[in-house]
């Protein structure tokens, strides 16, 4: 039985199926004729690689999204899912991975949102509504939450609890959670799934994604494992590394390419007792040719690091060395002007101006260079971008075309190219692998270990610590901003990475 | 699950929170107090005694129409918008109610509905365009603001009309300060408003429309609603504006649009949308006819007066971000 396709008979008809369905987004098809079934009475685990379809899959049995081609049954019977709403009637209810609160309400508001008790001229009472909200909580063992408090003012974990929350109390046939527990800690998960072993034992389906793989296989009864689009195969059983070679479609050790040897220790940035929203004394040195790792769970002061790394948020204190010299760097003009670049995860809003050419944000950061008294030599321009598109195998229609056209992985290469062609000395990359297709984040890893071999100094966060383990020299672990602990290669594995990230990481519940 | 539990509470902080909380209302209501000293002070200066019944019924009076507007306007503000064609509205209400209100009871009532019901619908033409066109607010509101600017100039060419002075006194009674039964009415009807379920929507896409979508909160009626709500209260806007001035005239209304704008900023609602208090709006429209008084009071030049009034509004937005920055970092 182990490793083989579970293909036993289903007497009754799937709690909920997905027969067939694509969709596509641009020029990216996050689901190709994809199908997928789970019964009532389990505890069902999507998995696969950032942007094989776990999520749009999801949301389309969620009703957030609607399939291109295909259809969804519930209980047997064929339904169109044109909202959230539509699902809820068919008992289906969804944990979205971005969360759904809103930042400006209370948890009690955000937790009863249009199921709010009623009093006088039928008028929202606030008074049951926090009673009611604490009773919730309390019920489900969750005291360290206020229910008066604003939903911005919680932690990541605290959010995603009372997200959880929200849809467990509407005590769903068929509950979707998309990534429930990335940001939560050891005991939250616990707490999570001794609530998804309760609603097992009711006869609920439960389907949820994950990127840990122990988390996966303590609870799930089956697997259905996902590349590029296309489910691979529905498992009872299946031993980690095959799993991993059919969600990559490679071998683990041949995906990930070796990082250089490191020749001399020449530091190029030094972080000195940095402090600032979110983050409180950071301390890192980082040489020439090295790939420094950061990792942890999501919203532990990551983003902020490199975002002040880049002069795009605020400090309070503490010291940016450069090249030896100490730096001030109040925006990302001063960093730039340094050497500095970061390429952001969220390339729509941070960093490529979407409408505009391939060739124009190729050459964004070079423009003196390219331009005469303040206008650019077009064919300069032309020149400069097509090498770039050619070393890094952009796949374009042509330098023209507005990026928003290319696919996710390869508006990430364009945002690359252009910080090589500015010849940034010192390189940030936050999370740039994510959304990004299999063999498109090969290239990318090859990228940034030609960037380290050049001399260049890499300072790479990735929320996928399989990656951070197998193509960083060091790898820092960030736990509630700041840094937790220091791994070096060789010998990292992502258990370590992870295991130093929520080694006492505070708890939500008891 | 054991439920002799209690939840944990910040206790220390409460009054924190609530200020961190309400912080828009809080600053509007202090602003409001400073505002009527300051009013009193440069009253006494002038007239050697305080301001008496006059004065407040006068300045209630003249404020009902911002009070009004500014209301309608939060409604859209709230969603993340802006309503442009609040003034052109209430050109319209103002011009109809001119021409067609006369000295009987049924006309004043029949009337009156009448139009209210026309800015509702004028205002639900918005809403549509915004909602369901899926157009974007500010060039949806200014293209019908010079549409309902345009209609009412045909039905009131030249200023005038006459408004019965029953009328008059019904609304905006010129000898006492009644108006500030409307004033009551309005807050607890913002109070049933933030506690209803058309509220809650309103309140939730201006948060974060994707959330609300996920929620299944039907964000197009949301939208149409406010829109609508801003073109009831323009309307009603208009029937107080031409009832202070007891005739009508076709233009006095256009200033409404951006000093609707302004009294909901001064009543420290978030113009981002999903934050901010009726309350505080009604206290930011008392603001805005303040200063007015006080430049008047102060004896400036007249000619100087849109400058100072800019200078105010600057200064009162800049001290209201400090603070509320402030009180936010220390919650």
């Amino acid at each position: 039985m182990s490793g083989e396709p579970d293909t036993a008979g289903e007497t009754t008809a799937p709690a909920i199926e997905g027969i067939k369905l694509s969709r596509a987004f641009g020029g990216v098809q996050a689901l190709d004729n994809a199908s997928f079934s789970a019964r009532r009475g389990e505890v069902h685990a999507l998995v696969g690689e950032n942007g094989a379809g776990k999520s749009t899959l999801i949301k389309i049995l969620g009703g957030r999204l609607l399939a291109d081609t295909g259809e969804v049954r519930v209980d047997g019977e064929r339904v169109e899912l044109r909202s959230p709403d539509a699902a809820h009637g068919r008992g289906v209810w969804t944990v979205f991975q971005e969360l759904t609160l809103f930042p400006w309400m209370t948890v009690a508001e955000n937790l009863l949102v249009r199921r709010e008790p009623r009093g006088f001229l039928h008028l929202i009472d606030r008074k049951r509504m926090a009673a009611e909200a604490d009773s919730i909580l309390v019920e489900l063992g969750i005291r360290h939450i206020d229910p008066s408090k604003l939903a911005e003012d919680l932690s990541l974990a605290q959010r995603q609890i009372v997200e959880i929350v929200r849809v467990i109390v509407q005590q769903p046939g068929i509950l979707l959670l998309d990534e429930p527990t990335s940001s939560l800690g050891e005991k939250e998960v616990e707490w999570l799934f001794g609530l998804i072993r309760d609603l097992r034992a009711q006869n609920k389906c439960i389907i949820f994604t994950s990127h840990r793989w122990k988390e996966i296989t303590d609870i799930a009864d089956r697997i259905t494992i996902f590349r590029n689009g296309v489910e691979l195969g529905t498992f009872t059983e299946i031993d980690e590394s095959k799993a991993v070679t059919l969600m990559t479609g490679q071998q683990v050790d041949a995906f990930y390419p070796q990082p250089p040897a490191l020749q001399e220790k020449r530091p190029r940035l030094e972080v000195k007792d940095l402090s600032g929203p979110g983050i409180s004394d950071i301390s890192l040195r980082l040489h020439a040719g090295e790939i420094l790792g950061v990792g942890g769970l999501a919203g532990h002061g990551h983003r902020e690091l490199f975002f002040s790394l880049f002069g795009a948020e605020a400090t309070t204190g503490g010291e940016i060395v450069v090249d030896g010299d100490k730096a001030r760097i109040n925006s990302p003009r001063d960093a730039a002007a340094l050497g500095i670049a970061l390429v952001p995860e969220d390339r729509k809003t941070e960093g490529l101006l979407l409408p505009m050419s391939v060739g124009v944000n190729l050459t964004l950061a070079v423009l003196p260079r390219i331009s005469v008294l303040g206008v650019i030599r077009s064919a300069r321009e032309a020149q400069l971008a097509h090498q770039m598109v050619d070393r890094l195998k952009i796949r374009t229609p042509g330098l023209r075309n507005p990026v928003g056209q290319l696919s996710g992985g390869n508006q990430q290469k364009v945002l690359l190219a252009r910080w090589l062609l500015a010849d940034s000395h010192i390189v940030l990359l936050y999370d740039v692998t994510r959304g990004v297709d299999i063999a498109t984040k090969h290239e990318i890893y090859e990228l940034m270990l030609s960037l380290a071999r050049e001399g260049r100094a890499v300072l790479f966060y990735s929320s996928d610590a399989e990656e951070l383990a197998h193509l960083s020299h060091r790898v820092l672990v960030m736990r509630e901003g700041r840094i937790a602990a220091e791994l070096k290669a060789p010998g990292i594995t992502a258990e370590d990475i992870v295991s130093a990230a929520v080694r006492e990481a505070t708890s939500v519940v008891d | 699950m054991s439920t002799d539990t209690t939840i944990e509470r910040h206790r220390t902080s409460a009054l924190t929170y609530f200020l961190g909380q309400n912080i828009g209302l809080v600053l509007a209501l202090v602003m409001l107090v400073m505002a009527v000293i300051l009013y009193c002070a440069v009253y006494w200066i002038e007239q050697q005694m305080l301001p008496g019944n006059f004065e407040i019924t006068s300045t209630v009076n003249n404020t009902m129409p911002l009070v009004l507007s500014a209301i309608g306007q939060a409604f859209v503000v709230l969603t993340r918008g802006l309503d442009l064609s609040v003034g052109g509205i209430m050109d319209l209400s103002n011009a109809l109610a001119a021409v067609y209100i006369h000295d009987s009871v049924a006309s004043m009532v029949g009337v009156s509905l009448v139009i209210l019901l026309i800015s509702t619908g004028l205002g639900l033409v918005n809403g549509l365009l915004v909602g369901v066109g899926r157009l974007q607010p500010i060039l949806v509101t200014l293209a019908t603001l010079s549409i309902y600017q345009g209609i009412a100039i045909r039905v009131l060419p030249q200023p005038g009309g006459v408004i019965p002075p029953v009328y008059t006194s019904v609304l905006v009674n010129p000898y006492q300060p009644y108006a500030l039964v409307y004033i009551l009415l309005f807050a607890f009807l913002w109070y049933a408003f933030r506690r209803s379920a058309i509220g809650v929507s309103i309140f939730a896409i201006g948060n974060d429309e994707q959330a609300a979508m996920a929620n299944g909160i039907n964000i197009v009626r949301a939208r149409v609603t406010a829109f609508t709500l801003s073109g009831l209260m323009s309307g009603t806007a208009g029937l107080f504006l031409a009832a202070t001035a007891t005739a009508g005239d076709a233009t006095t209304g256009n200033g409404y649009t951006l000093s609707s704008i302004v009294a909901v900023v001064l009543g420290g609602m978030n113009l981002f949308g999903g934050r901010g208090s009726g309350i505080g709006v009604i206290a930011g429209a008392f603001v805005t006819t303040m200063i007015v008084n006080i430049l008047f009071f102060s004896n400036i030049d007249p000619l100087y007066q849109s400058f100072y009034e800019g200078l105010f509004l600057l200064i009162a937005v800049v001290l209201g971000t400090l603070i509320s920055r402030l009180l936010r970092r220390r919650s």
